[in-house]
Order: C-alpha cells, then structure tokens, then sequence
C-alpha cells in the first residue's frame, strides 16, 4: 500500500461524500414536486408523455399496484430487449452483420439488463449490433435504474407517510427519475468521457497493421492444436461514450466491450476511472440523504450512509491490503511498489490503474450492485477476491444500486431496530413506527429468498460433474468461489464475474436468468409489502425514550447486524472458497 | 399469598419448584408442545436424528461412538434445559396461583330463594352463578365476586391484597366491589354475585400466572418469526455446506452437521423467550398487580402519557392547614384560637391539621368541649360552612363565598384585605379558608396539598425515559397549575370530569402515543377501557375492574410507575438476551468451522483462534457451552434484566456493550475454558 494509492482513495470518498447533499436534495425536489431549475425544460415533456400514455399524475397507487405498474412496465421492456436481439440481423445499424442472437443467450442478456444485473455471457463486440446496444440494451440502463430509484422512494414514502394506504404513483415516479436524474446527468457525464478518449461513433470496426506480428497457437476446428501468424488486429468501435455514462450512474456495469471499463475506449484516462467510479456512489450516495429528508429526519440520513461508508472502507482496505502483498510463489522476484512498478499483485490489472484504482474500484462495483470492472476479480490475490465476493453476499446494500441498494439497506435498518430495539425497553419502533410480527416477516423472507437462491445453485452445480463443474477454468476451492461468485453476482444483480469460466452454457444460462429474476423481482414483493405496511401505520412522536436511528451508535449496530447476519449465512461457504485457497496459499498451492 | 411472597425476593432455586421443574423438562419433550416453539423444535428433531444414527451405528459397529454419544447427549441437554426454563417460570407463577387458590377455598355460601325476599338457603360456593344474591355476615367468607346492594360492612382483604388493614365496602358508590375469598369482619352486607363459577376474577388471575393459558403476545410473536426465519437461514446455510464439504473432498457426519446448525440457530432465546414471559407476568403479582393478559405487560413498556389522579397519587390524600393569615386588626392568635376551636370537634383530616397547626405554631392544646357546652354546627351542602357556637362566640370556617354571604347576613362585609389574601392563597396553589366570629372576618387558613416525597424525582426520570406525565384533578385551573409546578409533572387537566378524561386520552392516541392511566370508579370505567394500560384499584367497583386491564391489589394509583418499569423491564430483558444469543454465533464458528475441515485441511486450523484441542474436543466444547449458556441466565431471565430509568440512548449504549460486545467475547472464554476441562477429563 502506497501514500500515493491512499490519497487517491481519500479523493474519491471526500467527493463523494461532497456530492451526497446537494444530489440527495436535488432527489427530493424532484420526488416531492417542488420546484427544479430544470422545470421549465422537462415540464413540458413531462406533460406530453402522461397525455400520450394517459397518465393522471395525481392518482396514487397502493403498494399492489404500485408493484403491478411495475411488473408490466419490467415485463414490456423485457420483451422488447429480447426481440431487438433476434431480429438484429433484419434491423439497421448493423455494420458489421452480425446474426440474430440465440434465443437462450438472448434470454439471458434481457433478463440481465431489465433487473440491472448486466451479466454477460457473450462477447459484446462481436454479438450485439449497435441497434441492439442502444435500443436493447442502453434503454435498460435507464428504465431498471429508474425502476430502482422509483422503488426507493416509494419505500421511503412508506416509512414517512402515517396512516396512508399509498406509496405514490409509479409511472410519475419512473418518468421523473429518468428525465430529472438520470438523462442530464448523462448527458453532461457522457461529454466529460468523450473529452477523456472514449469512442463515440457508428462506424464499422477498423482494422490495424500490427506492427510485429504474433504466432497464436489454439485448438483447430479438428481439435488439434493448430499454430496461425496474426497480422492484423480488429479494433472494435460504437457509440459508447453515451452509453458509458448510464452503464456507471445507473450502476448497471454491462460493458460495451467484453473487457468493460479496463478497455481503453471504455476508460481511457486515471479521470475517467475516478469519475466512473464516483457515478457509481453518486445516486445510492445522494438516496440517503433524500431518505433522511423526506422522513424528516436528516441525521437518520446521515447515520444509514455513515455504515455504508463504514463497510465501503473495511472492503477497500482489505481489498488493498491483499492485492498490495506479494504473491508467494514467487520466490525471489521483486514485488515491492516502487517508482517503476505498482507492486504487489498486478496480474489481470492495468497498469493504467494500478493496484490502488484497481482494489477500490472493484470494491466499489460490487458494494453498489455495479458490476463493472476495470480489472480481472478472477485474478486477484484470494483474499482480494474474497471482498467484492463478500460485498455482493452482504445484498449489494453498501451504498447499492441505485434504489435496490437502499431499500436493502433499510430492511437491515428494520431488522436491525427490531434486533436491538426492545433493549431500550420498548417495543421496536423504526421512525416512529411499531415493527410488528407482519414487517418482521416480511423482513425476513426478503433476506431468505437471497440465500435460499444463491446456496442453492451453488450446491446443485457442485454435486453435478457434467453441467456444474465442467465450465470451470479452475479447480478446488477457486473453481468454487467462482461458482459462488456467479451466483452471488446473478442473485444480487451485480452482473460482475470471477470470468475464469464459460459461464454459455445451457444450465447456467437458464439458472444464472432465474437467479437474476428472482433476485430482483420476488425480493421488491416483501419489500414494497413493508413499504405499504409501514405506510398504514400511525407514527408516535420522538422522545427521549424512542429508539435512537441518528446516532453514530445506530451506525455501528446496523454495520454489526449487517456482518453478523451476513458472515452467519455465508461463512461456511467462504471458508472452503477464498479463506480455504488463502491459506492453501501460503502453504505453497494454487488452483 | 402475597403478604409473605410479594416484598420479599423468593430464591430463584426454590428446592420443590425446581424439582418440579425438572420433571416438567422431560414432559414438554412432547413433540405437540415443542412444535409451539419453532427453534427448540428444531434441536428436538436433531437430537432425535441423532439418536436414531447412534442406535444405527451401535448395531453396525461403525462410527466414532464416544464422541457422537456425548453430541447426542448435550443436544438432549439443550432441549431440556430450555424446557426446564420454562418450567420454572410456570413452577414459580404456580406457587403464587397456589397461594391465590387457598384464598379461594369451598365455603358455604347463604343465598336468598329470591331478591327481596328474606328466606335463605345454603349452597356451596361453587355453585353460585352470576345473579345470585347472598347474605354475608361477621366472620364469613364471602362467597364470589360480587357487589353489595346492602350494608356496609369491613372487610379483611389480605387475602388477595396482603395489606393487613381492613377496608369498608358499601352499597353504591365505588366502594361496592367485593372479592370472592376475602373476610367480612363486622357488620353484614348483601351481595350480588357478579361471576359464574370459573371465570371470577381470581380464577382468571390464576390461569394467567400459571401460564396455562398464556397466548403470545405480539411482540413475542414478532420475535418468534425473526427466529424461525434466522433459524430457516442457518439450515440452509448447513444443509448447502454438505454438497460443498463434499465438492472440497471433505464430507461431514449428520453428527457434526447437527452440531453446526443446532449452535447457530438461537437457542439462548429460542430456549428462554417463553420463561422471559412468565417471569414478567410473575414480577407483576409480586408487585400486587394482576394483568388480564400479556399484551398488557407489554403495552406498558411502551406507554408515552401517563395520566395520574392528583390525590393519593401525586399529593398525600388530604390538604393540610399550613399557615393562619389574620385580617388586619386582628392579632394571630385569635385567629388561631377561633380556628382551632371551630376544628376540635371536626374529625376531617382538614379539620385536624387545623388543630395541629394552631399547636404548632401558638401552642394552643387542645380543649374539652364537653364542659364549654358548645354546639357544634356540621358543614352542610347548603351552608357550605361548619363552626361552632360557644357562650356568646358563633364561629363559622368555610370557602370564601359562604363565608362572604354569612357576613352580608350579619350586615358586615369582607375586608378587601382579606379578599386579597384569599385570591393569594388560591394562586399558589392552595385552598383558602375564611373564619368568621359574631359577624367579623378574622382572617384565612391557608390549606395546602401536600406533594409526596420523591415525585419530582421520579418524574424527572420518567421523563428522561420520554415518558409523559399528565396530572388529573377536579382544582380549579390556577390551583392546578401551582400543585403541577410543585409536583414536577409536564401538564395537567384541570376540573377534569370523567369526559375530560376520555377525551384526553383519544387526543394522545391519535397522535399514536399509548396511555396508562389509573381508575377506581364507574365513570372511570369507559376511560380504563379506552387506555392502553388501565390499572384499576381492587377497592374500586367492579365495573372499573372489568374495564382495566390490570388491578392494583394495593389499590396504590402510584404503582402505575412501577408497572411501567416492569414492562420495560420484560422488553428489555427479551431484547438483551436475543442480542446475546445472535452474538455467540460468532464464537461457535470459530470452533466448529475449523474443526470441520482441517482433518482434511490442516491450513484450516490458522482459523482456530481459540487453539482447542482437537476437532472433537472443539465440536464438544461449542455444544455443551450452548446447552450450559441457557442454564447460566436461566436467573437472569426470571429475575429480568437491571433496569434503571434513563433516555433510550444511554439504554441502548449500556445493554449493547454488555449482551452485545459481552456476546461475542463470552462464547470465546466459555468454549476455550470447557475445552480445556474435557480435554483434561479425556472426553475428547
């Protein structure tokens, strides 16, 4: 670990903790309608889309309808993601003709971008036509990033609102998180990356001369190993930049290329690195803040974003700490960080990066359910691989998708109060109101559902030698993290990879498509159940007596429930993954 | 009962209870029971499981059978320690029920054919239905509960109340309840039996502190789910780790695995949630309360206002003379005479600190008015004075516009001055009285309400536990108002009238707040209904016990402290050791994990940061420190958590350090320290 890695860390949090007040009040202007400077420009489109969609602005949805609305709206966009991608081979925009995409990858990829997992089985590049990326799939990065934040807010009328039996109006919502948050923030965002080097065209691919050629030896089409002379080098082109912007800030992550944000036209420069990694916290930071307005209780706020700052700094600083160790096998090669060199680990990371850009951006793509990346996680030390792992098992709640991350945060915050909140004496009361048997049930079914599906799948791919484990790239306990990885990534709706697999193939396409549905959509039933719950309920004034939610003591209990309920369920399964490989380690094997 | 039981602290390990308790462990291993609780259930069917594989393996000769014998063994142990738990909380509430029933022994009771008529026949008490009426005289027991229609007699409640005194009960009015059990002492009263057999009061009260009937309440069924749903995780985080076990080349026996899950799931307050319960309703009857349900208990943890009646509550019952104000003109002494004189023969406890007053400050003794041939004039509702009329000196005491009209009867008039001193008087708080002699005003006593010892204290502490005082009282507002400043109460309802108080008590609960309140009457019964926590008094009318959720055996409104304090008490308590039980988690991971794998993993052992022994003896040791933990607070549990009235935070801040911190770090000593004896002990 460097002086140099630590400040450029300090920079990132310090900005982002800058940014957390004037983009969470900008949030809640926008979700309460009071005025925004930029009424007067989205107003009027605002109007026209309710009066071509027949929307009434002013109706309000329960809890039910809430979750119908956004069912079919999460069901339409499916569907139209899935047609774009079989019929891409008829449609235009389409220079370098590439055939419709199978139906099952097709499934998979549209399931992936409509929950905001973004996990891809295909190499972008030389699968998805520029129609696709931006009609298929770009839209997505908008629509689920909008649904995420709509469905915070709505959680967060619910523990606001007393004695109501609605959460607001879900198509109101959805419209003005997108056209309010997301589109000028990209807007401008996608500029900035422009102005960094990243591409932004429609153009064929270029083709370039190498300038030493390369012999590559690989499997010929008769299996045996064949040697070819390489000359050229395809370099893949497209309209990225703009989608680049909503890919980060959406904390969706599915890269325009298979390398995803460690290409050079994805991100090019240390700024742009830096500005992707801080859209990522950007909204989930901001959400907190919103929260703490509009319950009216800013420090409750404050308090929910200090545990996540908490649990961002335990993964970044382990995460450091392990990829800045020198690997022990390599006995008498020189790994220190030195002027020539970043030290430490560097296999599968940029040297543009380093292992300081590389340590926290992976942690913090996987503590919001991002899932971009800009190194190889697969290739990190095992301990390193183990925080964006562990991060993703916590529920992607540490700052968090955009929405889902704070909703998820708040289930934990109901646990956590229900926990610990009869030790003052009383009965458990969150902001007021009275967690009772029915939000404790709730509660609990949304944090059931996460492990049931991601141990589950994990346990049948193991037992199965044909479909489960023939994928692997690695064996013993690192073949297992990146099954667990997989699942955990699907299930939690980061969409990043231990990549060492072939993850293409028929079980784990359609398990890896049923872990990302259930993750997204089956955990919001419970949790917008809670929401209209909570919503009913009367709120009884703060006293001295009332459950302190404000205090740097919530802040640590709720960081110590999230861990403990967390390492319970997954520590047996991490310790035969990343600590077991750790150790075997440093005892001289590797897998 | 509760004359011996109440104020004194029982021992916890009550020889007979806890034998009793004991054999009550092995009862409740019926499997219909322990399905009631959802996570001992669970540690029921493991051991089961595993005793079925040990008989298996005995008949096979396989396995490793000094070690899976003793798991199967303490697994039975968790299950019955967590029985034994409960069943020395019901053994305890039982003893009380006891102590309750012997109040309630068979007597005669003497019933009339019908009402009105004089004719009587004798039944056993256990025959009486609502409706009847009986005659009770001197030295009976009376019968059932019941009101009186007729008479007045006193009554020996110490029975139920333990309060040796005995209390007068009286047709009409709110003294007319009686209890069934209790002693007449003198007179003979008529009563209406209000209760069939069965569901009297008492036998209500008995059903509830013997657990028999006891319903969960909602926080405990909240709870119970939070377990259920933590202990459905953790079998899926076991049964998962068994495939993965087997993919590392590392499978594990049923043994071990149960071992893991039955360590994980929360058997601390899985085992104790249900004793956690009892005991508070327990400490309730120790503190002379009956709750008519659980719910109640809890609702007063959660109380925001409290609304307390002025007398007997916040001042001692009666107001006390405590200065003479003489008109001008008029030494003090006269006026101290004139005053002391109207009181000799005025038995109220106004009229007697007059009295002790005039000795206090002039020395004046008392006198014998027998040979003074004095008259004495009775206060009466049209007068609205009393006096006394001696040789020639007609004095008269009584509120100021009496006094006014009888001076405007005598031509005379009050002085301006002493108008002044009345409305002084009224100001701070007190009452004021004019005395009169032959015409002339001589001046005020000043009455005053006295305020208990120790209530400003204690209201302060309410209120830094964010609790609410309100003050009811029929004063007027300016009275009020100084005795709520005295008193230290944060608002107060002044000329309150039964409908004032009802009302109150909706404005707080719309704005969600739970009330606790305290009644003795009939008009206070729709207000004792319509509160969350309403403590009626054992000598209000039965009305008002119906309309409670709790009677005051003592009949002391102040108590309603008290109960508060033991409802927070029973939350906390529940609260603390789940925190406990979810913690040691930490610690049994460490033990088991490693032991698990690292015969086939020896790297693993890094992670035995406890250093046991071996994979045995740790397993060993994890199990049997959970099975032992639930006997360990077992008292704790009974007794509850210590309590001391303070703001949340600092609650929260004390109870997290001591059963959050103090969970992680006591499973690592607890297991390390038991390592080590069976280690010596070459059991592992």
């Amino acid at each position: 670990m460097t002086l140099n890695g630590w400040l450029q860390i300090a920079v990132f949090i310090a900005l982002v903790l800058l940014l957390a007040k004037p983009m969470g009040s900008y949030m809640t202007e926008v979700f309460e309608r009071r005025r925004t400077f930029l009424d007067r420009l989205l107003v009027p489109v605002e109007r026209l889309l309710y009066r071509a969609a027949r929307i009434d602005a002013t109706r309000e949805m329960r809890w039910t309808e809430y979750l119908g609305a956004m069912l079919i709206f999460s069901a339409a966009t499916l569907l139209l993601t899935y047609v774009i991608e079989r019929l891409q081979h008829l449609l235009p925009l389409n220079p370098q003709h590439l055939p419709a995409v199978s139906p099952a990858l097709a499934w998979n990829t549209a399931v992936s971008f409509t929950t905001n997992t973004n996990w891809q089985s295909y190499v972008p590049e030389s699968t998805m036509s520029y129609l696709t990326q931006m009609l298929g799939l770009a839209t997505h990065n908008f629509w689920s990033a909008a649904v995420g934040i709509s469905l915070a807010i709505a959680f967060i009328r619910g523990i606001a609102r007393r004695e109501a039996t609605t959460l607001g109006n879900f198509w109101v919502d959805l419209t003005r998180a997108t056209l309010w948050v997301l589109v000028p923030i990209s807007a401008v965002f996608a500029l900035v990356l422009v102005s960094q080097g990243v591409v932004d065209n429609l153009r064929p691919y270029d083709t370039a001369q190498l300038v030493e050629a390369q012999k590559v030896t690989a499997p010929g089409p008769d299996g045996k190993p064949a040697t070819t002379t390489v000359t050229t080098q395809t370099i893949a082109q497209g309209p990225v930049a703009s989608q680049e912007a909503i890919k980060m800030l959406g904390t969706n992550g599915g890269g325009f290329f298979n390398t995803n944000s460690a290409h050079p036209f994805e991100n090019p420069t240390p700024l742009s690195n830096l500005l992707q990694m801080l859209s990522i916290f950007l909204i989930p930071a901001g959400l907190t803040v919103t929260l703490g307005q509009m319950v009216r209780s800013p420090r409750h706020g404050w308090a929910v974003l200090a545990a996540m700052v908490i649990l961002w700094f335990a993964g970044t600083l382990t995460c450091y700490w392990a990829e800045s160790q020198p690997n022990p096998l390599f006995h008498g090669v020189d790994q220190r960080a030195s002027l020539t060199q970043a030290g430490g680990n560097e296999e599968g990371k940029d040297v543009r990066f380093g292992v300081a850009n590389s340590a926290l951006f992976a942690t913090v793509t996987t503590d919001a359910s991002c899932g971009a990346v800009n190194s190889m996680h697969d290739s990190f030390m095992p301990l390193g691989g183990l925080v964006p792992l562990t991060n993703i098992l916590l529920g992607e709640i540490v700052f968090g998708g955009v929405g889902s991350g704070l909703y998820g945060m708040l289930i934990f915050v109901v646990l956590s109060v229900f926990i610990a909140g009869l030790m003052v004496g009383r009965t458990p009361e969150y902001l007021g109101k009275k967690i009772e048997a029915r939000d404790v049930q709730l509660a609990m079914l949304y944090l059931l559902i996460f492990p049931v599906v991601i141990l589950t799948f994990s346990a049948v791919s193991v037992l199965a030698p044909s479909f489960g484990l023939s994928v692997l790239a690695n064996h013993g306990p690192h073949g297992f993290s990146e099954i667990l990885y997989a699942y955990s990534s699907a299930t939690g709706n980061n969409g990043s990879a231990f990549a060492g697999s072939n993850w293409n193939t028929p079980w784990y396409n359609s398990s890896i498509g049923v872990a990302m549905f259930i993750g997204r959509f089956l955990m919001l039933i419970p949790m917008l159940a809670i929401a209209g719950n909570l919503a009913t309920k009367k709120t009884i004034p703060a006293s001295a007596g009332t459950f302190p939610v404000t205090t740097p003591l919530f802040s640590l209990l709720l960081t110590a429930v999230i861990l403990i309920v967390g390492a319970l369920t997954f520590f047996p399964a991490l310790s035969l993954g990343p600590i077991l490989e750790h150790l075997l380690l440093r005892a001289g094997h590797s897998f | 009962m509760a004359s011996t039981s109440a104020k004194s602290r029982r021992s916890l390990l009550n020889g007979p209870i806890a034998r009793q308790a004991a054999l009550g462990a092995f009862r409740k291993l019926n499997p219909v029971s322990m399905a009631r609780n959802p996570v001992m259930f669970v540690v029921e069917v493991g051991s089961v499981l595993t005793t079925v594989l040990l008989i298996a393996n005995a008949v096979h000769h396989s396995g490793h059978a000094g070690f899976n014998l003793q798991i199967t063994l303490w697994l039975w142990f968790t299950v019955l320690f967590a029985n034994f738990a409960e069943a020395m909380a019901e053994g305890r509430g039982k003893a009380q029920a006891d102590a309750l029933r012997l109040a309630k022994s068979e007597t005669t009771a003497y019933r009339l054919k019908a009402e009105g008529s004089e004719e009587i026949e004798e039944v056993p008490s256990s025959q009486l239905r609502a409706g009847d009426v009986v005659r009770v005289t001197a030295g009976q027991m009376i019968p059932g509960d019941g009101e009186v229609t007729d008479g007045v007699a006193s009554v020996d409640e110490s029975a139920i109340t333990g309060e040796s005194a005995p209390v007068i009960r009286e047709a009409g009015g709110d003294r007319s309840a009686v209890t069934g059990g209790t002693r007449v002492l003198s007179d003979s009263i008529t009563v209406r039996i209000t209760s069939n057999p069965g569901e009297t009061f008492l036998d209500r009260m008995i059903a509830l502190v013997e657990g028999a009937k006891r319903q969960k309440t909602p926080n405990e069924i909240a709870l119970n789910i939070l377990l259920a749903g933590l202990t459905i995780i953790f079998l899926l985080a076991v049964v998962t780790l068994q495939p993965f076990a087997v993919y590392a080349g590392a499978p594990q026996t049923v043994f071990v695995l149960v071992s893991l899950l039955v360590c994980l799931i929360p058997t601390t307050i899985g085992g104790l949630l249900s004793a956690i319960g009892i005991a508070g309703m327990d400490r309730l009857v120790q503190h002379n309360v009956l709750a008519t349900s659980g719910r109640a208990v809890e609702a007063a943890g959660d109380v925001n206002t409290l609304l307390l009646d002025k007398t007997g509550t916040i001042t001692i019952g009666n107001r006390q003379a405590s200065e003479f104000v003489a008109a001008p003109g008029v030494p003090s002494e006269q006026l101290a005479d004139a005053a002391q004189l109207s009181s000799l023969p005025d038995e109220t406890p106004e009229g007697r600190s007059i009295v002790v007053l005039a000795k206090e400050r002039y020395g004046l003794r008392g006198r014998e008015l027998a040979g003074l041939n004095a008259e004495f004039v009775p206060f009466s509702a049209t007068t609205r004075m009393s006096g006394i009329d001696l040789e020639g000196r007609s004095i008269r005491k009584g509120a100021v516009d009496a006094i006014s009209r009888y001076l405007g009867e005598h031509g005379s008039q009050l002085p301006p001055q002493v108008r002044a001193t009345v409305e002084e008087v009224a100001h701070s708080g007190g009452t004021p009285l004019v005395v009169a002699e032959n015409g002339r005003a001589l001046g005020v006593i000043h009455l005053k309400d006295i305020v208990k010892g120790g209530m400003r204290e204690r209201f302060d502490q309410l209120r830094s536990m964010g609790i609410r005082t309100v003050m009811i009282t029929g004063d007027n507002p300016l009275t009020a108002a100084a005795i709520a400043r005295e008193a230290g109460v944060d608002d107060f309802l002044a000329e309150a009238k039964p409908k004032d108080k009802m009302d109150l008590i909706k404005r707080e609960q719309a704005q969600g707040k739970l009330v606790a309140m305290t009644g003795d009457g009939t008009n206070d019964a729709p207000a004792l209904a319509q509160a969350d926590v309403g403590v009626a008094m054992n000598s209000g009318t039965q009305a008002a016990k119906e309309a409670g959720n709790m009677v005051d055996l003592d009949s002391d409104p102040t108590k309603l402290i008290e109960i508060v304090a033991i409802g927070k008490q029973l939350l906390m308590t529940r609260g603390a050791l789940t925190t406990f039980s979810i913690a040691n988690d930490v610690a049994k991971y460490f033990a088991i994990i490693p032991a698990m794998f690292a015969g086939v993993f020896p790297v693993l052992t890094a992670l035995n940061i406890m250093r046991l022994s071996t994979p045995e003896s740790a397993i060993l040791s994890a199990i049997i420190f959970n099975a032992l933990i639930i006997v360990v607070l077992i008292p704790l549990a009974l007794r509850g958590v210590k309590y001391r009235p303070t703001s949340a935070a600092s609650l929260l801040q004390r109870n997290l350090l001591i059963y959050g911190v103090g969970g992680l770090i006591v499973p690592f000593l607890g297991i390390k320290l038991i390592d080590l004896l069976i280690t010596a002990a070459h059991l592992a």
